[in-house]
């Protein structure tokens, strides 16, 4: 049952040392805003899941928080590499982390493998491939009816996922629009579900019915941060601050830079600084 | 004769390629650049589609990322990423999957996961993202990049996405029932596979391009096609839209709008 809380005391409360954990969002919708709280309260060993693991889990990879990472592809999209990770990858800096690494099709089935409860997720991937001689979750199954040969990889189940969403009613039921990625997938397939949103409104009643809404009692915290995706954007509240992702090539580029960045913008600061990042991105 | 770059030629070219009838999943840099440019000049009925899960997309400036909110605002309809690459993707409804790549070799084959060894890479590049199942679920995958000896290479050191493998029916063998890459535009050049080798050949060349500026900046050894033929050169409305297209999204990715 979905409890309104703070930003603080829904990450104290549902995300936990040595937990696996999911950040989603693809482009849109990221929750920026919950991945600096995690920071803020330094909550590491974590496995890391994520489609395109972005500059937050950039950030906290370079804050050496994670233990492992699980993921399809580690860019900063459209503008290059995760140059944090990479130092993690390459130089084991500040920690070795290890990786899983999958497709985004083998990695979209995974969370609806969760979803649907199930202890696999099967499809027509990984064909003639490197990615299965070098991850040893991928591996293959033949279908009973017609002898394909099929890939299979464990179902995702993350112990929490953090999304960030355009509403929650009062009641605590929460609407995703846009490019809603796999967000209601990864939600459903964890074992509990924090969710940042822009604002509250009374009720749902008169919108569309087929939106994409997850029901309060599949949530279990909410927190109000307006601005909470920045630098990703949130339809119909605030644009995308593409110069930031730009700009995050040169930051994460420097350990210095990086760490001086961190303590400016995260560390000495609190989520209500989201709002006003976003206030020139208002459409 | 108007002047033109050797990227321009290329995302010009690559844009030929494609028709209205396509149904085509656009990668971001040049492919989506070459897409866009289609649909504004003869090709206005295209489908575009990137992995975000727009499908019939319009977008007014290129997105800087796949999951930009233009995309999913001049979009026909918006899905979820796992019904993308179930339905639309390996249910094959997609006939053009659009590729570029860090390296290339001879037989279409990309990598764009690491340079160097996995486990403990020179460079470790993003990763594979959609383009493993893009490689065998489309109908056909065009390619492009830049030539470059680094780029186009003898073997590559990954094999993020399966091309014609080792070459010959190298495909079917593995129960890959798409064609895999027909196609590879490059800054000089526009390659077709050997129809038995799947061995890409040169089998046109565009305007100030030479053979061996070709073999200088690739690889391996390169075969010619006997019917080696000139790229026409951009035209004034090709190259108008591409670069208004470039202009309108420098503009809107400079920095914060409103």
């Amino acid at each position: 049952m979905a409890e309104f809380l703070s930003l603080r005391e829904a990450v104290a409360q549902n995300l936990f040392a040595g937990d696996t954990v999911a950040f989603e969002g693809f482009t849109h919708l990221i929750p920026h805003a919950a991945a600096h709280e995690a920071i803020r309260q330094g909550i590491g060993d974590l496995t890391l899941v994520r489609m395109t693991p972005d500059i937050v889990y950039d950030q906290m990879i370079g804050m050496g928080l994670a233990r492992k990472v699980v993921f399809s592809y580690a860019g900063n999209p459209g503008v290059g590499l995760l140059r944090r990770m990479r130092d993690a990858i390459e130089n084991s800096y500040p920690r070795a982390i290890e990786t899983i690494e999958h497709s985004h099709a083998a990695m979209a089935n995974a969370y609806e493998a969760g979803a649907s409860g199930l202890p696999l997720a099967v499809f027509r991937g990984y064909k003639g491939a490197d990615l299965p001689k070098v991850n040893p979750d991928i591996k293959s199954i033949t279908c009973p009816f017609t002898g394909e040969e099929l890939a299979a990889i464990p179902a995702h189940r993350p112990d929490v996922t953090f999304i960030h969403a355009q509403k929650a009613s009062a009641k605590g039921d929460v609407l995703i629009e846009g490019i809603i990625g796999v967000q209601k997938e990864a939600a459903l397939a964890a074992k509990r579900v924090v969710v940042t949103v822009e604002e509250v409104v009374p009720d749902f009643k008169g919108l569309h019915p087929n939106l994409c809404i997850l029901p309060h009692w599949t949530v279990t915290a909410i927190a109000v941060v307006p601005g909470g995706a920045h630098p990703s954007y949130t339809h119909g509240y605030y644009q995308r601050d593409n110069a930031a992702y730009l700009e995050w090539d040169k930051i994460s580029a420097d350990r210095d830079l990086f760490s001086a960045w961190i303590k400016d913008n995260v560390l000495s600061v609190g989520p209500e600084v989201f709002a006003q990042r976003v206030e020139g991105l208002r459409s | 004769m108007t002047t033109f770059t050797p990227t321009e030629m290329m995302t010009i070219a690559a844009a030929r390629a494609l028709t209205s009838k396509d149904v085509c999943f656009v990668g971001i840099g040049a492919p989506s650049a070459a897409c866009n440019v289609a649909r504004l000049t003869h090709a206005p009925d295209i489908t575009l589609i990137y992995e975000s899960g727009t499908i019939g997309t319009a977008p007014d400036v290129l997105p800087l990322s796949i999951g930009d909110g233009e995309l999913c605002e001049t979009a026909l309809c918006t899905v979820a990423v796992p019904e993308m690459f179930r339905y639309w993707l390996q249910g094959g409804r997609i006939s053009i999957g659009f590729l570029g790549a860090a390296q290339l070799d001879r037989f279409g084959n990309i990598n764009t996961t690491v340079i160097g060894d996995y486990a403990h890479p020179k460079v470790r590049l993003p990763g594979g993202g959609g383009a493993p199942e893009i490689a065998t679920s489309c109908g056909e995958i065009y390619i492009t990049l830049k030539q470059a000896t680094r780029s186009m290479v003898e073997k590559i050191d990954f094999y993020t996405s399966f091309g014609h493998g080792d070459g010959g029916d190298h495909r079917q063998r593995l129960g890959i029932k798409t064609k895999g890459p027909t196609l590879l535009i490059t800054d000089l050049a526009i390659w077709r596979p050997d129809p038995v080798t799947k061995e890409f050949t040169v089998v046109s060349l565009h305007p100030g391009a030479t053979r061996q500026m070709v073999q200088e900046t690739c690889g391996w050894p390169v075969k010619f096609s006997d019917n080696l033929e000139d790229t026409p050169p951009p035209t004034p409305l090709e190259l108008s839209t591409l670069r208004d297209l470039h202009a309108r999204t420098a503009a809107a990715h400079a920095g914060t709008r409103g």
